[in-house]
C-alpha cells in the first residue's frame, strides 16, 4: 500500500492543487499538477482505454454467429460503441501528454494492463448476454463513480460513456432473459454462462481495499471516488435481484442478505486466480494480445497510405500555389 | 475593420469541469490578440474561466444538407437506445 505523503513536503503549487481538489473543482489539462498525479492518471486512463478496445474481442467473436439478424445488429452496434469508448479515453490520456503510440506500445510490451475479465473466453451465445449484463454492469458501476473523478477530460469522457452504456447492459440482460425463458437447454446455457462470468465480474473491481496498491493516494487526489470494495458491494446488491427475476442462480453458496448491514454478504473471491490472470496466465491473455498486435500491424498500410496521400496533397497544393 | 484581419472562433469554459462552448467570433491580427479581444468582448460578466481561440479557417465542418448521406442519424436503429429493451418492472431501472 502506498503512503500518502505528509503535508510538510508539499510545495505551494501542490497546496493550491490539493485545495482545488478538496473543493470538488476539476483539474484541467493546462493546470499545474504533481507529476505523480499525471502519471497515475495516464496509467489508469490508458488501461481503461485498452480495456475498451481489448474488450471488443470476446464479443466480436460472436458477431458472425448471432442467432438472429437483429441480435447481430445489436452486437455490432455495441462493439462499435466500445471502440468509440477507447477513443474517448485515449484522447483524455493524450491531454496529459501521453502519445497514442506510447500507450499502444506499452500494451503490446505487456507493461500496461487491461481488465482481466477479457482474458476469459466467450464460449456460447449466452456469454454475449452475461458479458452485457455483468461485465458492462460492473463497468457501469465503476464508470458512474468516475464521472466525479477530479480530472476534467476523464470525468467528461465518463459522462459520455455512461450515456451509451445503459443499452449495453440492457441488451445483455435481454439475451439472458430470453434464454432463461426458453427451452431447458437454453436456460442451462444461460446458467452456465452466469456461473463462468460471475466471479471474474467481481474481480473487475480489483483487490480488497486493504491490498490495493494505488488506492490511498488516488482517493486523496479524487482520481478514484469510491473504493474497490464499496463498488463491488454496490454491484452485488443490484445484481442479485436481477438474477432472481429471470430465475437464474448466482453461483455463491455464501450469498445472503444481511439485514444489519443492509447489504448482501458474499463469498471470498479466488485471489489466486485473479493474480494469475492479471499477470498473464489466464485462458486468453496471449490470444488477446497477439490479436491486437496482429490487427495493429496489419493496419500499418492504411496509416502509411494516409500519410503518403497527405504528403502528395501538400506537394500538389504547393505546386498549385507556386 | 481592416480586411486583412483574420477571423477567430471563440470558445469559453464557463466553469471548471465543463466543456468549452462556442460563444462567437471576432477579428484579430494574431492568436494572442484574439485571446485579449475575446476576454474583452465575451467575458465581461464572469462568463468563463478559460478561453480558446481558433482560426476560423482551421475549422473543417460538415453541412446540414449533407446530413443524410454523411451522418444519417440512425433513426432506423432504435436498438442503440436503452429504451428499446423491454425489461420486467422490478429491474427496469437498469
Ligand atoms: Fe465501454
Ligand atoms: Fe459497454
Amino acid at each position: 500500500m502506498t503512503k500518502i505523503r505528509p503535508e510538510t513536503d508539499v510545495s505551494p503549487q501542490e497546496a493550491v492543487f490539493q485545495t482545488r481538489i478538496d473543493a470538488e473543482e476539476k483539474i484541467e489539462p493546462k493546470d499545474w499538477m504533481p507529476d505523480k498525479y499525471r502519471k497515475n492518471l495516464i496509467r489508469q486512463i490508458s488501461q481503461h482505454a485498452h480495456s475498451e478496445v481489448i474488450g471488443m474481442q470476446p464479443e466480436g467473436n460472436w458477431i458472425t454467429r448471432a442467432p438472429t439478424l437483429h441480435r447481430k445488429c445489436v452486437l455490432l452496434a455495441k462493439v462499435q460503441d466500445e471502440g468509440g469508448h477507447g477513443l474517448y479515453l485515449y484522447s483524455a490520456a493524450e491531454t496529459l501528454g501521453a502519445s497514442r503510440e506510447e500507450m499502444v506500445e506499452a500494451l503490446h510490451a505487456g507493461r500496461a494492463k487491461y481488465a482481466s475479465i477479457f482474458n476469459y473466453p466467450s464460449l456460447t451465445w449466452a456469454d454475449m448476454g452475461a458479458i452485457g449484463w455483468l461485465v458492462d454492469g460492473a463497468a457501469i458501476v465503476n464508470q458512474v463513480s468516475l464521472q466525479r473523478t477530479s480530472y476534467g477530460p476523464y470525468a467528461r469522457g465518463m459522462v459520455r460513456i455512461c450515456k451509451e452504456e445503459s443499452f449495453h447492459q440492457r441488451q445483455g440482460y435481454h439475451i439472458m432473459m430470453t434464454l432463461a425463458q426458453g427451452s431447458a437447454e437454453q436456460k442451462a446455457m444461460a446458467q452456465d454462462s452466469l456461473n463462468r462470468f460471475w466471479w471474474p465480474s467481481l474481480m473487475m473491481f480489483g483487490p480488497h481495499d486493504s491490498e490495493s496498491a494505488h488506492s490511498a493516494q488516488s482517493m486523496k487526489w479524487k482520481i478514484k471516488r469510491q473504493s474497490n470494495d464499496e463498488l463491488r458491494q454496490k454491484f452485488v446488491d443490484q445484481t442479485v435481484k436481477q438474477a432472481e427475476v429471470i430465475g437464474l442462480t448466482i453461483p455463491d453458496a455464501d450469498l445472503s442478505w444481511n439485514e444489519e448491514r443492509g447489504h448482501y454478504d458474499f463469498g471470498e473471491i479466488d485471489w489466486e486466480e485473479f493474480h494469475r490472470v492479471i499477470n498473464g496466465d489466464g485462458l486468453c491473455n496471449r490470444q488477446r494480445l497477439a490479436h491486437h498486435v496482429k490487427a495493429h500491424e496489419e493496419g500499418a498500410w492504411v496509416r502509411d497510405a494516409i500519410t503518403a496521400y497527405e504528403a502528395k496533397k501538400r506537394q500538389r497544393d504547393a505546386q498549385a500555389a507556386a | 475593420m481592416s480586411a486583412h484581419m483574420k477571423l477567430f472562433e471563440v470558445f469559453i469554459r464557463s466553469r471548471r469541469g465543463l466543456d468549452h462552448k462556442h460563444v462567437g467570433s471576432l477579428h484579430a491580427e494574431d492568436p494572442a490578440q484574439a485571446l485579449e479581444y475575446a476576454r474583452d468582448v465575451y467575458t465581461r460578466r464572469s462568463e468563463g474561466v478559460s478561453i480558446w481561440v481558433v482560426n476560423s479557417s482551421a475549422i473543417v465542418s460538415s453541412q446540414e444538407t449533407d446530413c443524410e448521406s454523411f451522418y444519417d442519424p440512425l433513426d432506423d436503429k432504435p436498438y442503440r437506445h436503452a429504451t428499446h429493451y423491454q425489461l420486467p418492472d422490478e429491474v427496469n431501472n437498469m
